[in-house]
């Protein structure tokens, strides 16, 4: 019988789990053991639910109600000094919750501090733009919607951005294998050739140390040298190894040991 | 086989309206001084540009979809091909989101051989901008200069590791090997030379009347522009925002060695490559302090964490249950606990971010790397417009974007 494999998370799976094994956690403490977060925290909650929130090495985060994201960034920027967004993106959560969570990882300079704003939205939601408050979320956005397929709205300029605009699928989702799927692996010759060229070009080798013994054209078997391109499936002519001059080659100096420098110092 | 209208355009099919003076120019992908797979579409009235798409995504791997799908360990050498201009700063940035996450402490020797590695790498990465900035602005001599210090530095550094270009020189946990005999020696060596080299290429750039042409009030970026743009390193601090993470969060020895923070507020490349200077010279005298460190430390190079890092090679040779240990962590992987972390450093280019959470698994659940050369192109979308065709090339040379870290 088939091995079963997952359908909503085709990732690599560890292939030794221990089933009385726990995993240790990263310590978590709470907000008010630091002064300045908790009142970040203090001036997030006056306005707007805060589902969670702790201190996780070193950094606060702060999860929110996704419809919130806007209005706590703006917050956080005008009020509380959170002056640049450092990153954002999102993480696949399908295969269990179905949602993809966003995270907004902020920095501020005056108070050297780094919080991460956190939120869930489901599968076919939308998301809206920060990128009226900081324009780097326009390339941010615009990568997560072509990693994830996740739709931001408001956005400028709504395309992808690392992948091709005619990119069928979303890479960084669990459900994209890691090689690709078949419309990455025909992608070429479908635009440039047609499908109907798929037989006649064939499948893309993508094994790297792949050698074809009877393949005369691109590689060489020493010692057995044929001419460029002999068809040899068929057994191949005895080609014996036949050395250059016996003397030396024409015009090589043959290197003497005794008439040479060795150089110790690179002259650093 | 080959269909003629797939690759071929009809051009009875198209029809050219001539509305205004607009002229749309394709620059790149595949133009030398874009360092890279750069394709910038630009919109032009006459020689000015009044509009600009960039275009990115040509040397796309997919770093983070393979990260999920390594262990750890598995996803170093990988970190090289980010930004391969100084690649041990690639490194050291996720090998310290790891340490981060599973709270370990690094010996001191290897602290102090990471420094340097750090140092050498933002030297080697400032030499090869200031050479490449210059060969596309025209000087070729200060091109062979900067290349030949830097081939010094990458000497130093393959005595180190035995790689010249892609180190993979750290680990997590640690470092893999002890400094050779004489590399404290020529990095003195080095060192002693370095501000006469330096003062070489201001001399033949500083004054230099094409130079200041090209560079100065060029590509300015005010300071509400470069923090909305989520800019870094240089590009922030030549825009007046004092901000270096060496200073303001200090990992590693950062907060044992005297450095200064050049800072200007000018913002145009000028400034930029005055900063790029003046970072070299605290480079070098940070190196001169760390070098001073590592006689008398103590001799270890890994952390002692035997959940996560493998024991040394003497103990995995003698002791059967190190050797299990390693096995373990050679074909499984390490399994950091349940958690995420957010890590920046100050890489050469500017902050270089790694993000990893992790659910106990030994491939992490999501790895996401964040290239400051990924928002100093985007940059490019609101610096260019108003600049003309000349420019382009000084403001890409200034921007110091490689591509490695802006596809990843």
């Amino acid at each position: 019988m088939r091995a079963y494999t997952p359908k909503d998370n085709v990732q690599k799976k560890s292939y030794y789990t221990d089933r009385f094994w726990v995993a240790p956690q990263v310590a978590k403490s709470a907000v008010s053991d630091d002064a300045v977060f908790a009142a970040d925290l203090d001036a997030i909650k006056a306005k707007f639910d805060v589902l969670d929130a702790y201190i996780q090495v070193d950094q606060m985060v702060v999860v929110i109600h996704a419809n919130d994201n806007y209005a706590v960034l703006e917050l956080l920027k005008n009020e509380r000094e959170y002056t640049q967004l450092s990153e954002m993106s999102a993480i696949d959560w399908l295969a269990t919750e179905g949602k993809f969570e966003i995270f907004y990882q902020m920095l501020s300079m005056a108070k050297r501090k780094r919080v991460r704003i956190k939120c869930k939205i489901d599968e076919k939601e939308a998301i809206q733009s920060v990128e009226k408050l900081f324009r780097c979320a326009d390339w941010s956005e615009r990568e997560m919607y072509d990693m994830f397929g996740v739709v931001v709205n408001n956005h400028p300029f709504m395309k992808r951005i690392l992948m091709p605009d005619d990119w069928e699928g979303f890479p960084l989702r669990k459900t994209y294998p890691l090689q690709g799927d078949e419309f990455a692996a025909w992608y070429e010759v479908d635009k440039i050739f047609g499908k109907e060229a798929r037989e006649i070009i064939g499948p893309e080798n993508r094994d790297p140390a792949r050698i074809d013994r009877y393949d005369t054209k691109r590689f060489a078997r020493l010692g057995h040298e044929v001419p460029f391109g002999t068809d040899i499936s068929q057994g191949e002519p005895d080609t014996p190894l036949v050395y250059q001059e016996q003397k030396g080659v024409f015009m090589v100096d043959k290197f003497d040991t005794q008439k040479s420098v060795v150089i110790s110092d690179r002259h650093r | 086989m080959q269909q003629a209208n797939r690759l071929r355009p009809f051009f009875e099919n198209i029809t050219f309206d001539r509305v205004d003076n607009e002229m749309v120019l394709n620059f790149g992908p595949q133009h030398p001084s874009s360092h890279g797979q750069l394709r910038l579409m630009l919109h032009m009235q006459q020689e000015q540009i009044t509009k600009a798409h960039p275009d990115i995504g040509y040397l796309h791997r997919g770093m983070e979809k393979m990260a999920e799908n390594m262990i750890y360990n598995e996803f170093m050498p990988t970190t090289d091909r980010m930004d391969y201009i100084a690649s041990s700063s690639n490194n050291y940035g996720f090998a310290l989101a790891v340490e981060k996450l599973i709270g370990l402490e690094v010996p001191r020797r290897a602290k102090v051989i990471r420094m340097l590695l750090l140092e050498i790498n933002r030297l080697m990465s400032h030499l090869f901008w200031l050479a490449t900035t210059a060969l596309d602005i025209g000087a070729m001599t200060v091109f062979l200069y900067a290349f030949r210090e830097r081939e010094y530095l990458m000497d130093l550094v393959e005595d180190y590791c035995g790689a010249r270009l892609t180190h993979a020189a750290i680990r997590i946990g640690g470092v893999p090997l002890d400094l050779p005999d004489n590399f404290i020696t020529d990095l003195r060596k080095f060192l002693d030379k370095l501000p006469a080299n330096i003062k070489d290429y201001e001399d033949l750039l500083d004054k230099n009347r094409v130079w200041l042409m090209r560079m100065e009030n060029v590509g300015v970026i005010s300071k509400e522009m470069a923090l909305s743009w989520g800019c870094s390193g240089v590009m922030l601090r030549a825009s007046g925002v004092q901000w270096d993470i060496r200073k303001e969060e200090p990992y590693e020895l950062y907060d044992e060695v005297e450095f200064n923070v050049p800072v200007s507020d000018k913002g145009d490349n000028y400034a930029r490559y005055k900063l790029y200077m003046a970072e070299m010279r605290e480079s070098a005298k940070i190196l001169y302090q760390v070098a001073d460190m590592y006689e008398g430390t103590p001799t270890e190079l890994m952390a002692h964490a035997p959940q996560y890092i493998s024991a040394p090679k003497l103990d995995i040779m003698t002791q059967n249950y190190a050797l299990m240990q390693h096995f373990v962590l050679v074909t499984q992987g390490m399994r950091p606990p349940v958690g995420e972390v957010y890590v920046p450093t100050e890489s050469p280019k500017g902050e270089l971010g790694f993000y990893i959470n992790s659910q106990g698994g030994p491939y992490p659940y999501r790895l996401k790397l964040r290239g400051p050369s990924f928002w100093h192109t985007g940059i490019l979308t609101d610096l260019l417009p108003g600049h003309y065709i000349p420019d382009v090339v000084s403001i890409i040379g200034t921007t110091n974007i490689v591509f490695g870290e802006v596809d990843r």
